[in-house]
């Protein structure tokens, strides 16, 4: 058994579903994703909501999903525009799978301020 | 027909039973039994005499079979195959006409084709391979009381294998303990945990203490981590109405899922219980105790692709199917090849893995497949390749013999998931780069690193007993 000082204390965090356990994703690592999620032939589409709501299912949607969109700079450009929109708010990346009917890709990308 | 005349006595099974230029029809249930004659049988009449018992055969002409056409109602064995590497046994191909089980009925299926017939003299052994459901008959069955697709929604996780545990030590704890280990693993990270398949309600936890310290755990947790999270609450019950009272009241807790061992329980009991979770939106974790009785045996018993597909027609949403990791190649094809047989809605026959059939499953929903038992972090980054995203990965004394508790294990299990996905969107071959990928991802998670250093020695690597039928 370990002493009891070698013990560390775990925190609860939000961390809202996907990727809520990994340090902020870069620029970089955001762009990987979304490369990901456009090679699968996903639709990309952007969601956000102010953090008393985000238990919901349903949380805002941006503009519409990005149909066909094949430009990982025209996605990334539409995040940063609901971010810079919606500054306090969640704001998360989501790959429409239309096959599935599913999400294949969904995770935040800004935390909002609460 | 009418011209027919009575002849008393014993006939050659292979006269009415063996009909090797019968075409099988699109709505006849078909099925592959790997044969073990007695000596000096012959293979037709072994085959043939497989295909009468299962079907409308006796081992006497009767009179009484003249007033029907036994024609129209028999099983026909219709094609023998060598087993691969094997002299002794061989596969007999069986094609049922689907008017002899009533539908949506998987215990009138197997009552026929896996009942007398598996004591029958001129056996020595008789294992059940495969079985091909036509679509007409997938047509009468419920199935999985919501799918993945819906689970999914339900419980908004996607893009990743749900991560759960089985919370230990499985027997023994008291109600209120119990949830507190429920809520430790679930605070951080989990997004399910589990009753063990023997925890029902014995003397130090009866099942109704247990619902309730357990629901309050998971609320703190989605309060606390904005998560939605869920404990398979065993409804398992010695009697169908204790195990509907018991499913009553997670329901009034507003519990989402609810688990049935659906071997031990019997499939009366599965498909009733999976026709209320639909009917009151409850999801369904499948446990599969005793299946190695029935399946490990290579050449007697039931396949587990068998059992499977059963169980997706009999419903769950979630079932069991072993982890695969540190085992055989040949193991991996042939848990790869039942896993499919839970999710797809199309499985080609494929005898690399095991698959006898083509198999047609129509719209009838996808189960998620869980691998769970003996598999720690260092397991992760192939768990992701082999189960892909519709799993739950369980890590019982993975999660909870970490260092620092429960919390700290899942956290754990939780990153080391992430950077796995995270790795493999990006392209990278993470079965390969394991090492790299879960070291790195350690450097910001203190958790990660001790839970790497806590079981790295630990491996397991077993043959396994039953393997694919290769030469």
């Amino acid at each position: 058994m370990s002493a009891s000082h070698e013990v560390g204390d775990f925190q609860t965090a939000q961390t809202l579903e996907t990727f809520g356990f990994l340090p902020k994703l870069t620029q970089q690592e955001v762009y990987d994703q979304i490369e990901y999620l456009i090679a699968n032939g996903w639709t990309p589409a952007i969601e956000h909501e102010h953090t008393s709501r985000s238990a919901n299912h349903y949380w805002t949607m941006w503009k519409l999903p990005f149909f066909g969109e094949q430009d990982l700079n025209a996605v990334v450009a539409e995040i940063d525009a609901c971010h810079r929109a919606y500054p306090d708010h969640h704001v998360r990346l989501i790959g429409y799978d239309n096959y599935a009917q599913s999400q294949g890709v969904c995770f935040v990308v800004h935390e909002g301020r609460t | 027909m009418a011209s027919k005349a009575y002849d008393a006595g014993v006939k050659e099974y292979r006269d009415m039973y063996w009909t090797p230029d019968y075409v099988p029809l699109d709505t006849d249930l078909l099925a592959c039994f790997k044969c073990t004659g007695q000596p000096g049988v012959p293979r037709e009449e072994v085959a043939a005499a497989v295909a009468a018992e299962s079907s409308t055969g006796t081992w006497s002409t009767v009179w009484s079979e003249l007033l029907t056409d036994l024609e129209y109602y028999k099983g026909r064995a219709y094609r023998i195959e060598d087993v691969p590497g094997d002299s002794e046994s061989f596969y007999a191909f069986v094609a049922y006409p689907i008017d002899l089980f009533e539908e949506g009925s998987i215990v009138n299926v197997l009552t026929s084709l896996v009942g007398n017939v598996f004591g029958f003299k001129a056996l020595k052994h008789l294992r059940l391979e495969d079985i091909r459901f036509p679509i007409a008959y997938i047509k009468t069955c419920g199935g999985p009381p919501a799918g993945i697709q819906v689970e999914r929604d339900r419980l908004n996780k996607y893009g990743r294998p749900m991560l759960g545990a089985t919370i230990k030590p499985k027997l023994g704890l008291s109600a209120k303990n119990y949830g507190r280990a429920v809520y430790e693993c679930l605070r951080g990270g989990l997004d399910l945990t589990k009753d063990d398949e023997n925890v029902n309600s014995q003397p130090f936890m009866r099942w109704r203490d247990r619902f309730e310290f357990v629901a309050e755990a998971i609320q703190k947790a989605e309060q606390e981590t904005g998560e939605r999270k869920g404990h398979y609450l065993n409804v398992t019950a010695p009697t169908p109405e204790d195990m509907y009272e018991r499913a009553e009241f997670a329901k009034e807790l507003g519990m989402p899922i609810i688990m049935h061992d659906f071997l031990t329980g019997g499939f009366t009991a599965n498909t009733g219980l999976a026709n209320w979770c639909r009917k009151n939106s409850m999801l369904l974790h499948i446990h599969r105790a005793m299946h190695a009785v029935i399946d490990r045996h290579p050449k007697h018993g039931i396949h587990f692709r068998v059992l499977a597909k059963c169980l997706r027609l009999s419903g769950g949403d979630h079932l069991h199917t072993g982890t695969v990791v540190g085992k055989l190649e040949g193991d991996r094809a042939s848990t790869l090849g039942y896993v499919d047989q839970l999710r797809e809605s199309f499985v080609p026959e494929d005898r690399s893995r095991g698959v006898f059939f083509d198999q047609d499953w129509g719209s009838m929903p996808g189960v998620f497949a869980v691998a769970s038992g003996g598999i720690h972090v260092w397991h992760m980054p192939a768990l992701v390749t082999i189960f892909g995203d519709d799993s739950v990965l369980q890590f019982g004394g993975g999660t909870q013999g970490h260092p620092w508790g429960n919390a700290a294990g899942a956290a754990a299990n939780r990153v080391a998931l992430e950077a796995s996905v995270k790795a493999r969107n990006q392209g990278r071959e993470i079965e390969k780069e394991g090492r790299d990928i879960l070291t790195e991802a350690a450097k910001s998670s203190p958790e990660l690193a001790i839970a790497l250093e806590t079981w790295k020695e630990i491996k397991f690597e077993f043959e396994t007993v039953d393997k694919l039928d290769v030469a």
